[in-house]
């Protein structure tokens, strides 16, 4: 009791500056910024859009509230069917791609390899630049009828493929796009092999196991928490794809690359059914948030932590 | 003794011969994943005739062309590519400027005063990184339209004033984590205020993530293109990344060779910054975790 009154009465005496440097409002006055724009550009436009899906929406009229019509739309619109079995497959086909370059990279660079910087650099370079329009350009012209690709698939006796215009194709080339970008988990991988304590290999090794026992047995586990952030993190990014899919084939031929994210995009910025948009990206949201939690719930099952 | 030196010498030839191979492996996956990049160098230079059909990515030596870059350079009938580049930054230098201070003082926050409802902000920090942009880009683009901040630069830019990239906000918390406390309360002792000491003391140490959240918000900004896509729409505020897609428009017949140009003069920035100052770039994110 005597704490608190004598703390109440040094707090009276607080002038206006030294109450401004206290923990709790320099905290919320830095933390401000961050406060607002979590409320008012992500809190509040959520709970928007949950609203607009519910309405028929065109920027023109006034929203109508139409109950569940935008929900079964898209149960019965094959071209969204569609863009969630393509985006499916895509996200399946690339991330686990993207994630076994950049760990093995990541080892093969960690030990005391010189140069290592330098290589580190180069590979990383395409996750840098690979998501802007300039590499999507030339990405698309690499796999041109008479592209790069074509001509070395020649030269080993091999038939030209029509990337572009078959649709069993035209997936192929943005999942190698996405796999050329393995750069950042690759690095993110190799700060975590750094962690690993030299004495488990010397361990291993005193035992007699073979480079793939170590691997797998020490390696892989120890790094398993890193491999859980960059699988949650990848995939998430891989349902969003959008730019390279707009530039390089705009979601054809025949809509066999037409990503929930680019087809999202041509209803509420094309059409400007922002209704039925707002539904469908609630639907990719419920997506990536189910993958996550799945991701996470196995997880349990081989992610393991130093200090259990 | 004879079999010691013998085995040792046969695990140096074994390491050695074990070296070799990996780096001819590195250097060929190095060659493998840059060959797109030196594809289109070597491209801008040369005539629609010499792109396809090969594999080189100089063209012959008696047919080099510089003709490519004036045509790419008059990106659009109207304008320069000088005007989308300086279209880009009238949104990318604020957007840099906001990114720097809100997320640097949202980590201050977070890393450094404790606060009551501190693991709530926390925590949204962290669902804001997990959270798939699409999701508020619809509300947001009729929020701004409403504001009338649709075909202005700054709704590219206002986002940013709010800390809205929560990865660079992890970033700089993570290497606050790493500067001792001692600093900030020699700096309280000697009468410095929060802000003092953020200004004058820590932020003399934070330089080096400062550095690479700015350069990695100018790459991304950059290469930015959803976002300039939605919020610009008339010709007048197209940035570089949009009007570059008008180049593969021109049905009647596309100038490769100046497509390549193009794109080489819009990834030269990007290049520089990075063959610049590649060190920043691949420690700080394997520090801190990247998302793209």
């Amino acid at each position: 009791m005597k704490g608190v009154t004598i703390d109440k009465a040094v707090r009276k005496k607080l002038t206006f500056g030294q109450w401004l440097n206290t923990d709790t409002v320099s905290g919320y006055v830095f933390a401000l910024p961050f406060i607002i724009g979590f409320s008012f550009m992500m809190a509040v436009p959520m709970f928007l859009s949950f609203y607009y899906s519910f309405t028929d929406f065109n920027m023109l009229n006034t929203p109508t509230f139409i109950g569940l019509d935008n929900y079964v739309r898209m149960w019965n619109d094959m071209r969204f069917r569609n863009s969630v079995s393509v985006t499916f497959r895509f996200v399946f086909l690339s991330v686990p791609v993207r994630l076994v370059f950049g760990l093995m990279l990541a080892y093969v660079l960690t030990r005391k390899t010189s140069g290592v910087h330098f290589y580190r650099s180069i590979y990383y370079l395409p996750t840098l630049i690979g998501g802007s329009i300039a590499v999507a350009l030339v990405w698309g012209q690499l796999f041109q009828n008479q592209g790069v690709i074509n001509v070395v698939l020649g030269a080993f006796g091999l038939d030209g493929v029509n990337w572009f215009g078959n649709p069993n194709n035209a997936l192929w080339p943005l999942i190698f796009m996405s796999v050329w970008q393995f750069g950042s988990s690759m690095i993110i991988f190799a700060a975590g092999l750094k962690d690993i304590p030299e004495t488990y290999y010397e361990a291993a090794e005193i035992d007699g196991a073979n480079k793939w026992r170590v691997f797998f047995s020490i390696t892989v586990p120890c790094l398993s928490p890193i491999i859980l952030y960059n699988l949650v993190m990848q995939t998430i990014a891989a349902f969003m794809t959008f730019t390279q899919a707009f530039i390089i084939t705009g979601g054809g031929p025949a809509d066999s690359t037409n990503f929930l994210a680019l087809y999202i995009y041509n209803h509420a910025f094309n059409w400007f059914n922002m209704g039925y948009a707002s539904a469908m990206s609630w639907v990719l949201l419920t997506m990536v948030a189910v993958s996550t939690a799945f991701i996470m719930w196995t997880s349990k099952k081989w992610t393991f932590y130093a200090n259990e | 003794m004879t079999t010691n030196t013998k085995t040792t010498s046969l695990r140096i030839r074994r390491s050695t011969v074990g070296s070799v191979v990996r780096y001819v492996i590195l250097t060929a996956v190095g060659i493998f994943l840059a060959y797109p990049l030196f594809w289109m160098l070597g491209s801008a230079f040369k005539y629609n005739a010499d792109i396809f059909g090969n594999i080189n990515i100089l063209p012959p030596v008696d047919r080099w062309t510089f003709a490519n870059f004036p045509i790419a350079w008059q990106l659009s009938r109207s304008n320069t590519m000088l005007f989308y580049y300086i279209n880009t930054l009238r949104f990318l230098i604020p957007s840099i400027i906001f990114t720097v201070i809100s997320c640097t003082i949202t980590a201050y926050a977070v890393a450094r005063f404790n606060f009551p409802g501190k693991k709530i902000v926390f925590t949204a920090i962290i669902v804001t990184l997990l959270m798939p942009g699409i999701a508020f880009t619809i509300p947001i683009f009729i929020l701004f339209t409403n504001l009338g901040l649709v075909n202005t630069f700054a709704a590219l830019y206002i986002q940013d004033i709010f800390a809205v990239n929560s990865f660079f906000i992890f970033m700089v918390i993570q290497f606050l984590r790493t500067v001792p406390r001692e600093l900030d309360e020699a700096s309280y002792i000697d009468g410095c205020s929060p802000l003092q000491t953020l200004w004058y003391i820590l932020a003399p140490v934070l330089r080096p993530v400062v550095i690479t959240v700015a350069l990695l918000s100018f790459i991304w900004g950059m290469n930015a293109f959803q976002g300039p896509l939605i919020f610009l729409n008339t010709p007048e505020r197209r940035v570089l990344a949009v009007a570059m897609r008008g180049l593969m428009q021109d049905e009647m017949a596309v100038q490769f060779g100046a497509v390549f140009a193009a794109a080489t003069m819009a990834l030269l920035p990007t290049l520089a910054i990075f063959f610049g100052c590649s060190k920043f770039f691949v420690e700080s994110v394997a520090s801190s975790g990247a998302k793209e």
